[in-house]
């Protein structure tokens, strides 16, 4: 599978999730995001990049408690917790929020 | 995101058996493993040229090796006892999903290339080619069974699905034609030593972050030790217990047992995962790989007990298949059960008096209890028959004031399926899923409505992923699924050593 930015094509898995890391830009996450029916704010445009900071660092997505840490931080105590992750993200912060991140889907039993 | 294409069941009280639709659930299957899945598993890249003749000699390969499967292949008298005990049926209508029609697609094949009647009088024993057609059917419904064997104990010959679909696996894999899901997963055990795909460093830091948490939460220094040499205890758990809730509450659970009574303990970089998908694909030679890391880790590390936290089919590997995969373990004190799972030490240090539970701090709660299928019906728990089914229970009564359970023909080894067990927990299959899980929803939903019942617990790490994904889909909230070990570490009471 694959999508088109401005003539350039990107190859994706069977579900969306881009298949090469270094494909990604900020188009890429726009367009997923469109095609989900969502905007990103600048809210999710945070975790966004604390989800690829961390998988630069350590070739992994982080942890739900690391990545609510790190959102409390960042945004405030009020947000650094699944639910407000969950409002940015409804199919899931582990899945969706990767996905626009470019980075690979979570597996296992999550 | 994929948007939801399919309608929720409706919830029906009583529960009803739905009339037969053929073909309801014909359009699913998963997604087929690439080269790069398959071919570290020692499986084919892509189907074979001669799949045909490969998949018969894979089949006779199997039925001398496992002598259980001729029996199951034989015996079956079509008396119908198991058409509606199905989770996957009583969610789908589809036919192929009642356990005997399921056995079928497989057995008709078995009849005729292995019996003197189906290879002469085929059609008089319903015995069938081997065709593209019947590959599909196995790949699309060995996919629709998640080998929980809940039809096993309604059968009279007690004939196990279970063992019938990891046969009907093991040969699509070794066809070339693997599943996705769960490959990825097994290659990422045997490089990374987890699940997830889970590093060393990220482990590490993971750790660290509960440490602190848990300290600032509760002022207590609960530590979460990592590749510690001569601790006593190597807690092998769910790498989703590191990464997803409500899991993450249950290994914080398991981290203060260790502490308030006193047993040094570690987790291994190296064996970083319990789970074991090998026995999901049914290929023996995967789950011994998988396992075998858990005893290297153990002799490694110079435990002396090793203990296994709250996943399901682990359990079943563990406690099963652990002594013949990777025994013995004469190297472990035998004063100690090998395996023994994180609820049974928690049991007995309770019954010993070192541990005190408050369970007022549960009283905000209503809980009620998951029996997950590979914990009940694949294995026991403790030193007595049904100590599977009583000591989580016992668990759960002694850290909350309020427990219910659901309806009896749901419970203990009755208990139905998640629905996302046996490698089906992934989002290419999540109609199945979400229909599959219609019968316990609905015996949930009773206990909700009756007994005000407002969470429930589970020990397995696909039911709580299972739920928590599939309970909004009914209206229920993700967050009524709680680990046991939370509810203990909840209202676990921190008191000086003596």
């Amino acid at each position: 599978m694959a999508f088109e930015i401005n003539g350039k094509t990107y190859e994706t898995d069977e579900e969306g999730y881009l298949a090469n890391l270094s494909d990604w830009n900020a188009d890429v996450a726009d367009h997923m995001a469109t095609e989900d029916d969502c905007d990103l704010s600048e809210n999710h445009w945070e975790v966004i990049k604390f989800l690829r900071d961390y998988y630069e660092e350590y070739q992994i997505a982080p942890a739900v408690r690391v990545l609510t840490k790190a959102i409390g931080k960042r945004l405030g105590k009020d947000k650094g917790n699944s639910k407000y992750l969950y409002e940015l993200f409804p199919y899931g912060p582990a899945k969706q929020a990767c996905k626009y991140a470019g980075l690979p889907k979570p597996t296992g039993c999550v | 995101m994929a948007k939801r294409e399919f309608s929720i069941p409706v919830i029906k009280s009583p529960p009803e058996i739905p009339p037969i639709r053929p073909g309801a659930m014909a359009h699913s299957r998963p997604f087929v493993a690439k080269a790069e899945h398959q071919e570290p598993l020692g499986f084919p890249g892509e189907l074979v040229d001669n799949w045909k003749s490969v998949a018969i000699d894979k089949m006779e390969e199997l039925l001398g090796k496992y002598r259980a499967l001729p029996v199951f292949l034989d015996s079956c008298v079509k008396c119908g006892a198991c058409t509606d005990k199905c989770h996957y049926y009583l969610g789908t209508g589809d036919p192929k999903n009642m356990p005997v029609a399921r056995q079928d697609i497989l057995r008709s094949v078995y009849r005729r290339y292995f019996t003197v009647a189906g290879k002469y009088f085929p059609k008089l024993v319903g015995a069938a080619e081997l065709t593209e057609e019947v590959i599909d059917d196995w790949y699309r419904y060995y996919h629709q069974c998640s080998e929980c064997r809940r039809c096993s104990v309604y059968c009279p010959f007690g004939i196990d699905t279970a063992e019938i679909t990891m046969a009907g696996r093991e040969i699509l894999a070794s066809i070339g034609v693997g599943q996705k899901y769960a490959n990825e997963i097994i290659g990422k055990v045997h490089k990374i030593g987890n699940n997830l795909g889970l590093p060393e460093p990220a482990l590490v830091d993971t750790l660290e972050g509960l440490e602190e948490e848990v300290e600032e939460e509760i002022n207590v220094p609960v530590k979460f030790p990592l590749d510690q040499v001569g601790a006593e205890v190597l807690l092998v758990t769910p790498s989703a217990d590191f990464f997803a809730e409500p899991h993450v509450d249950g290994l914080i659970g398991y981290a203060k047992v260790f502490h308030q009574a006193g047993i040094s303990w570690t987790l291994s970089s190296y064996a970083s995962e319990a789970a074991n998908f090998g026995i999901f694909v049914g290929n023996y030679e995967n789950m011994q790989k998988v396992a075998e890391r858990i005893r290297q880790a153990a002799l490694d590390l110079g435990v002396k007990r090793i203990v296994v936290g709250e996943c399901g089919h682990a359990w079943r590997v563990a406690y099963s298949f652990w002594n013949t995969l990777i025994g013995p373990f004469d190297f472990l004190d035998t004063a100690y059960p090998t395996p023994q799972h994180i609820c049974e030490l928690t049991y007995h240090l309770l019954q010993q008096g070192q541990l005190k539970l408050d369970p007022a701090q549960n009283d905000d709660k209503v809980v009620t209890f998951h029996d997950s299928c590979n914990v009940s019906r694949g294995s026991r728990m403790g030193d007595m028959p049904g100590g599977q089914f009583t000591i989580p229970r016992a668990l759960i009564r002694s850290a909350c004031p309020h427990f219910v359970d659901m309806a009896p023909e749901t419970t203990h080894e009755h208990t139905f399926c998640c629905g996302g067990g046996g490698g089906l927990l992934t989002d290419d299959l999540l109609e199945l899923r979400v229909k599959g899980a219609l019968p316990r929803v609905s015996a949930l939903k009773r206990v909700i409505e009756e007994d005000g019942v407002t969470h429930m617990a589970a020990i397995c790490a696909i039911c709580k992923s299972q739920f928590s994904k599939v309970l909004p889909e009914y209206g229920m909230g993700m967050d009524m699924v709680v680990s046991v070990h939370q509810l203990i570490g909840d209202a676990l009471v921190f008191e000086p050593a003596q």
